[in-house]
């Protein structure tokens, strides 16, 4: 019987600190056993459980692409016990990776569609592994235009800014990013909230496109509306959902919306689910 | 089925057999109340009780148990690895366990034992269990089994079922390991219409049973309706909070996953939790989905009489033990609760405007 609570021990090999006020970091992890990497094969949207010994484990997205290898990557905004902690860890350090876990973003139904990614904040993260993944070679053809809607507090705030900006030289994906405000004279891109920027931007529906949504609740409650207006259905509105976790796999009885589990039947869900269960999120 | 006559003088003797082949757990005086727990060498259960205080479930599912050990000497070669803890899953018997919680295993085992995902712990421990029954003569007034898909000479979850004869137990046969454990014990004398004498005591039994629910309408009820109906202010209002329903509880099967560190090493552990408790969705932003008890309540019941429903098509996650009735400090009853939900309909709550 293979344990599901085991987890596989990595090594840190990089850590890169994102953002200006240093409370958010990626971890490149190499596993210490390269035939679990060949286990933790996962899909965009997904999660794994990082156990950091002795303090506990935290359901973080995989940042990293499927189309990437000899590694996996988690982006950590420094929270509480556990978060916290490996923010003060080395490369070198030993911990270890319990999954992938969760469902994934619907990549088989957006074959053939236009993709809209609509991400706010730090919850970037399998946003990054989503858009890498869509514009590998082998994958750029599955899909019609891809937009994407990124906002952040401020310049500093955004995730992964080497990439952002490689992504928009690019002209196989349309990039909107934004900040809520900024001094910065040389600032090239748009400055608003995601709601008004999505409203600007994002191309109406005629039933071919898909919007991904992941941010603050805030921005997801102005932002829904928007996209209502440009025709979205609620099953091509997808969300990923957090709640706080364990076990990670329906165990443990914590991270339920009505008889759904975030951790095993989520953290993806459409938005027509969403308004059939209890909004305990 | 074959029922086996145990003359009640022969029962300390065949016990003591039994323990060299199993782990023997009963049910024992513990203060004053009984509880099931793992028999010192030569301890007897205690049948003198009506049901234990707390379910039997620690047998399978510990209040606390390691999964892992770790070591944070980074001298040790394994250091920040996590390594299997050790595990005794030798044969175990549970001898005078309740036919409700015997039950309740069949329940949770769905929780634990699923086609993606299997616990190793529960399930090493539950499959390494023979489960002996102890039959209820007289079931209490909390009891409602019998409208929960149980009864007090219920056999579905047990290996063999013990009714209560007298001078004389009746052993009934129901499985192949029930069947070892009882050669094991030397018990073989058949008794003479054994099934009738049992069917009769039933009988007796079920009809002593006077509480009830009724559930037949839970299903049919649309989630979002019953979870926005108006009486869970006035289900919740005296509620503590305590957590003491869930921890009695046969059903209950919510856990939490602690790392406990002595010096430079330490065990991962999975302890007991409540959905009763803030703490066990606070996310660590500060923000809570189930930030007051209303909603902690109403989930404990919607899980139990609304999710498990539907998720299981298999009737409501409750045995009728009536422990969470007996021991809540403020008489909170899931029968009126279920009362409440089965036959709830949003019209009549609705204002109507003409
Ligand atoms: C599917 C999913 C994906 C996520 N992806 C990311 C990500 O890419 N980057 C990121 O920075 N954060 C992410 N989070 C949130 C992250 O899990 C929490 O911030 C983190 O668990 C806080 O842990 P802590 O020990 O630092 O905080 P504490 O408040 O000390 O929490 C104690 C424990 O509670 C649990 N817990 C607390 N808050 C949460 C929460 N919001 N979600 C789940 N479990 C929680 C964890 O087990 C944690 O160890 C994600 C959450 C989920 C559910
Ligand atoms: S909910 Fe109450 S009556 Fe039902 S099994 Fe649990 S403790 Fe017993
Ligand atoms: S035992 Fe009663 S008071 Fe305590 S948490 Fe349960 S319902 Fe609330
Ligand atoms: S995290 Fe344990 S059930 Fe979802």
């Amino acid at each position: 019987m293979q344990n599901p609570y085991l987890p596989y021990p990595v090594r840190i090999d990089e850590i890169i600190t994102e953002t200006e006020d240093k409370n958010l970091k990626t971890f490149k992890f190499v596993f210490l056993n390269p035939e679990d990497e060949k286990k933790f094969a996962y899909k965009s949207g997904q999660f794994g459980e990082l156990s950091v010994t002795g303090k506990g484990e935290i359901p973080i997205g995989i940042a990293s692409s499927p189309t990437e290898k000899g590694f996996v990557k988690f982006t950590v905004n420094k929270v509480g016990l556990v978060s916290s902690f490996l923010h003060t860890m080395k490369v070198g350090d030993i911990m270890g990776i319990r999954g992938p876990l969760g469902n994934w973003y619907p990549w088989e139904t957006m074959e053939g569609k236009n993709v809209v990614i609509i991400g706010g904040g730090f919850a970037f993260t399998t946003l990054r592994s989503s858009i890498i993944y869509m514009l590998d070679p082998a994958n750029r053809s599955k899909f019609k235009d891809i937009h994407v809607i990124y906002g952040a507090r401020s310049p500093g705030m955004l995730l992964y800014r080497d990439e952002l900006a490689e992504w928009e030289k690019r002209d196989d994906i349309n990039m909107h990013i934004t900040v809520d405000g900024t001094d910065d004279p040389d600032w090239k891109y748009n400055v608003g909230f995601v709601p008004t920027i999505t409203e600007q931007k994002a191309p109406s529906s005629d039933g071919e496109t898909y919007a991904i949504i992941c941010g603050p609740p805030i921005m997801i409650k102005f932002t829904q509306p928007v996209l209502d207006n440009l025709g979205y259905s609620h099953d091509q509105i997808i969300m990923s959902l957090e709640n706080r976790m364990k076990c990670g796999i329906g165990m443990c009885g914590r991270c339920n919306i009505g008889k759904e589990f975030v951790c095993k039947d989520g953290p993806v869900f459409t938005l027509a689910e969403l308004n059939n269960t209890p909004k305990e999120y | 089925m074959k029922v086996i006559k145990i003359d009640k003088k022969d029962w300390a003797d065949g016990l003591a057999k039994l323990s060299g082949g199993y782990r023997l757990f009963g049910p024992v005086k513990d203060k004053e109340f009984h509880n099931f727990k793992e028999l010192d060498n030569g301890e007897l259960p205690d049948f003198d009780f009506s049901n234990t205080k707390l379910s039997a479930k620690s047998m399978v599912f510990p209040q606390a148990e390691a999964m892992f050990k770790y070591s944070l000497d980074e001298n040790e070669a394994d250091h920040h690895i996590m390594k299997e803890a050790e595990k005794d899953y030798s044969p175990r018997a549970a001898i005078g366990i309740r036919p409700c919680d015997a039950a309740a295993f069949l329940l949770v085992k769905k929780n634990f034992d699923t086609p993606e995902y299997k616990d190793p712990y529960w399930i090493n421990a539950y499959e390494a269990s023979v489960f002996v029954g102890l039959a209820c003569n007289n079931p209490c007034s909390t009891c409602f089994c019998t409208s929960a898909g149980c009864g007090p000479f219920h056999e579905d979850g047990l290996d063999v079922l013990l009714a209560d004869a007298g001078d004389y137990f009746l052993a009934k046969v129901i499985t192949d390991k029930g069947e070892k454990l009882l050669q094991a014990a030397g018990w073989n004398t058949e008794a003479d219409a054994g099934e009738d004498q049992i069917e009769t005591l039933k009988k007796e039994a079920e009809a002593k049973i006077t509480a009830s629910v009724n559930t037949d309408g839970l299903k049919d009820k649309i989630t979002t309706e019953l979870y926005d109906a108006p009486f869970w202010e006035d289900v919740a209002f005296a509620c503590l909070n305590c957590g003491t329903c869930t921890y009695v509880c046969p059903t209950c099967w919510c856990f939490d996953i602690q790392d406990e560190t002595h010096g430079t090493s330490g065990i991962r552990m999975k302890t007991w939790d409540s959905c009763m408790y803030p703490l066990f969705t606070l996310h660590g932003s500060g923000h809570n989905p189930r930030g007051t008890k209303v909603h902690r309540v109403r989930q404990r019941f919607m899980h139990k009489l609304k999710y498990y429903v539907d998720k299981y098509g298999d009737g409501i996650q409750c045995v009728g033990c009536g422990r969470c009735i007996r021991l809540c400090p403020v008489n909170i009853d899931i029968r009126k609760v279920c009362e409440l939900m089965n036959s709830y309909e949003p019209a009549d709550a609705a204002c109507q405007v003409a």
